[in-house]
């Protein structure tokens, strides 16, 4: 698996605050990509690079940007064999690791021609060396320089159907590179057999190269056409199969796999095209099956990066159990060992990786809804206090947990009954001192509920100063409605019915 | 988290479900009916998730995986006969291996770079059957994996690949017969030498081993006549290529050794 690169540049205390600085930077592009749906990002292989002191990817000691006269003759050289090939294309490819030197290659006429025919040579050494120089270019920021990668993409897919691992891993990053670089790309690759040539390369029994296919597929999973050009061509292979075959390989043997088709199903099931086929195929009860897997390794031994497997794996669960029932293929989730388990992730992750906790309330939101056997398996397996712990959390954690609530209390007076009992008032009331009017107006909904099925819950309600905490939000648009309808139809009758007993317990007192 | 002290999922105990009152639509003001939530892929509901698969894919340089697999051995050679490459590790062996010799045709010597390839080649080029049936209908077969098209000629098998498949019209392993290296890409004239054929490793190669198999190995080979500096006409380079002998290759003893040992790997 891909880990964070062993960081051989120690960086004093001035330095990790830089470097704490480059990675808030980082994330806040990121994001801004993601709202305007560009968010593209590449990968690079690439041996013993140092990390510069701003965190980006370093250059080997030793190489230097080429200029353009530097260029041309290494690529003369080159043909005429007069040095070693290899020594020559190596001293061209450590030049192509700086931008200036990539955009001066693609610039010179017939330099990629050459390249390409170093790429096809059947001199094992030379042809890896040519496809690293490739990979580098693949990788470079200019879409001008990975555009210019265009005329190799044929040979690219040829070779995956080879046998070299290390070959093979090569051009399938360099391919995942250039696939997210444009639609102009796409629109070549398509023709030229990519989704048949993956198909069959998936088959590989090489970790190295699944992973490798994985990223190719995840990046061309998430362009922007995938829905309608892409994600059908995908369906309609083999590959569907297989990924569901590899997300569920034993974890511990290299979760780089699984982490990459498991990202790559998510793109597939969340854009919605032919769920009922993924269903068809197994799909749910083969992801539940996996993070159960998972969930049992959280409690053994701490692995890092668990959270990139199980967030797109619960995504896809949330996503498929909400699939239209009209299409016929109402999903159904009865193992409530996946109620445990998802506890067991928020419980591990709330700390270090808050976002994960939102994804599994929404998979609980969806189990719940419709399912009590999820709904009382919270009640008789004592999760509830957990689950009101997260009400103190992020807006979207609460409003999720409030909606998980409400779904149990739906259920009835017996599901209602124990909620009260596990003290769900005391949470309830410290909601209602919030200002979000959604995570109120849910609130609201969940003390209906509550009201509906079990009338002593007013009272108690009334005894803890429900009604001035209510009170605060009679003059909000969005909520006096249900504020009043609270007061009129449960509180103040409850209120009447206190006073006329104390009133009537007063009677049969002593007077003083 | 305030979570039960022994909780594991590989607790399996049946557990009786609570009673569950009929589902009834909601009163108004109020508006809550339990759903099941879906998300597209553009909603905002999964921006934390992507951003933190995105941190993933850019914090990495490195393949852990694959550094731990390269194990150096002591030096051997391949064992193919007529070729003396040396290595010092499986990988470059393996690579060696699956580019020169695996698919190899036994006829003309040539290398392709998969079974499909060379299983088309020899079908095309040596069998002298399929030329009689491919007076008769459609033999050509598209190259693209996937593809069931099949053509009259290669001719029109190559306009279907530049056409429907955007392959480039010079692709390497669709030669026809009858071409020689020789003819090549009409290019521009650039500051590269771009009409020298730039498949010097492989067809060079091919020549050679077929041509050198039958006259004398070894230095006299080595045309001395290098043109260094100056321009060169295309036409004396590329009779300088045909006949060298690339250095790679070795007829045994006396004759230099190919590559150096590859030391520092990949």
């Amino acid at each position: 698996m891909w880990s964070r690169r062993s960081c051989r540049y120690r960086p004093d205390a001035s330095g990790l605050e830089e470097l704490r600085a480059r990675r808030r930077e980082q994330e806040s592009a990121l994001r801004k990509a993601r709202r305007q749906q560009q968010l593209v990002s590449k990968r690079l292989l690439r041996e013993d690079s140092l990390v510069n002191g701003d965190g980006q990817a370093g250059v080997e000691i030793g190489s230097e940007p080429l200029s353009e006269q530097e260029i041309l003759q290494l690529l003369r050289d080159v043909q005429r064999g007069t040095e070693e090939r290899k020594k020559l294309l190596s001293r061209l490819r450590q030049g192509l690791q700086h931008k200036e030197t990539q955009q001066k290659f693609v610039r010179l006429e017939g330099s990629m021609w050459v390249l390409i025919g170093l790429f096809t040579s059947s001199l094992a050494n030379v042809q890896m060396e040519a496809a690293r120089c490739l990979h580098e270019l693949s990788h470079s920021s200019d879409p001008a320089v990975a555009e210019a990668c265009l005329p190799a993409t044929s040979y690219l897919l040829t070779y995956l159907s080879g046998h070299s691992v290390e070959f093979t891993e090569l051009c399938l990053y360099t391919l995942g590179n250039l696939a997210v670089e444009s639609d102009a790309v796409r629109k070549q690759l398509l023709p030229q057999g990519i989704i048949p040539a993956l198909a069959s390369c998936i088959q590989s029994p090489h970790v190295a190269v699944q992973e490798g296919l994985g990223y190719v597929l995840s990046q061309l999973l998430q362009a922007r056409e995938a829905p309608t050009k892409i994600i059908p061509l995908v369906l309609d292979s083999v590959l569907p199969q297989h990924m569901l075959r590899l997300v569920s390989s034993n974890p511990e043997l290299g979760m780089g796999v699984a982490v990459e088709f498991a990202w790559c199903l998510h793109y597939i099931v969340c854009s919605h095209v032919n769920n009922s086929l993924l269903i068809s195929q197994g799909m749910v009860s083969t992801l539940v099956l996996v993070l159960l897997e998972l969930a049992s390794m959280i409690s053994k031994a701490a692995t890092e990066g668990l959270e990139l497997l199980i967030c797109p794996v619960l995504r896809c669960l949330s996503n498929l159990l909400a699939e239209d029932e009209t299409e016929g293929c109402k999903v159904q989730i009865q193992d409530d060992r996946l109620l445990v388990a998802l506890f067991l992730f928020m419980q591990y992750f709330l700390q270090q990786h808050p976002f994960l906790v939102q994804e599994c309330l929404w998979l609980l939101n969806n189990l719940t809804a419709d399912e009590p056997i999820f709904c009382s398996a919270v009640l008789t397996l004592d999760l509830l206090p957990a689950l009101l712990q997260l009400l103190s959390c992020s807006r979207m954690v609460t409003l999720l947990a409030l909606t998980v609530l409400c779904n149990i209390a739906e259920k009835g007076p017996a599901y209602c009954h124990q909620l009260h009992q596990k003290a769900v008032l005391p949470s309830l009331l410290s909601t209602l001192a919030l200002s979000d009017a959604q995570v109120v107006g849910q609130s609201l909904e969940l003390l209906h509920l509550l009201f509906l099925h079990l009338p002593e819950a007013a009272d108690d309600f009334l005894s803890q100063a429900g009604l001035q905490a209510l009170e605060q939000h009679q003059d909000n648009p969005q909520l006096q409605e249900r504020v009043r309808a609270l007061s009129e139809t449960y509180l103040q009758p409850a209120a009447a019915s206190l006073i006329s007993c104390a009133g009537a317990s007063a009677a049969v007192l002593p007077s003083s | 988290m305030l979570l039960p002290p022994e909780l594991s999922v590989s607790l399996c105990v049946e557990r009786p479900v609570l009673p569950v009152r009929p589902r009834t639509p909601p009163r108004a003001p109020f508006c809550f009916s339990p759903s099941r939530l879906r998300f597209h892929r553009q909603h905002e509901f999964f921006e934390d998730g992507d951003i933190h698969r995105h941190l993933y894919l850019q914090d990495i340089l490195t393949n852990v995986t694959e550094v731990t697999e390269r194990s150096k051995v002591s030096e051997f050679c391949c064992h193919i006969v007529g070729c003396c490459q040396v290595f010092d590790t499986l990988e470059g062996y393996e690579h060696h291996y699956n580019a020169l010799h695996r698919n190899m045709c036994s006829f003309c010597k040539r290398s392709f770079p998969s079974v499909h390839l060379l299983d088309t080649h020899i079908l095309e080029w040596h069998d002298s059957l399929f030329q009689i049936m491919a007076e008769k209908q459609n033999m050509y077969q598209c190259l693209v994996e996937g593809c069931a098209e099949k053509f009259k000629s290669s001719k029109d098998r190559k306009d279907h690949l530049v056409k429907v498949h955007l392959y480039p019209s010079d692709f390497r392993f669709d030669k026809p017969k009858k071409a020689k290296s020789s003819t090549k890409h009409s290019k521009p004239p650039s500051k590269l030498d771009v009409s020298m054929p730039m498949d010097v490793n492989v067809e060079t190669y091919e020549q050679s081993q077929v041509d050198s198999m039958e006259i004398c190995p070894s230095e006299s080979m080595e045309n001395p006549t290098q043109p260094v500096s100056g321009p060169i006409s295309s036409l004396q380079e590329k009779k300088l290529y045909k006949s060298r002998i690339p250095s790679t290759i070795c007829f045994g003893q006396g004759a230099s050794r190919g590559f150096k040992s590859m030391k520092k790997k990949v």
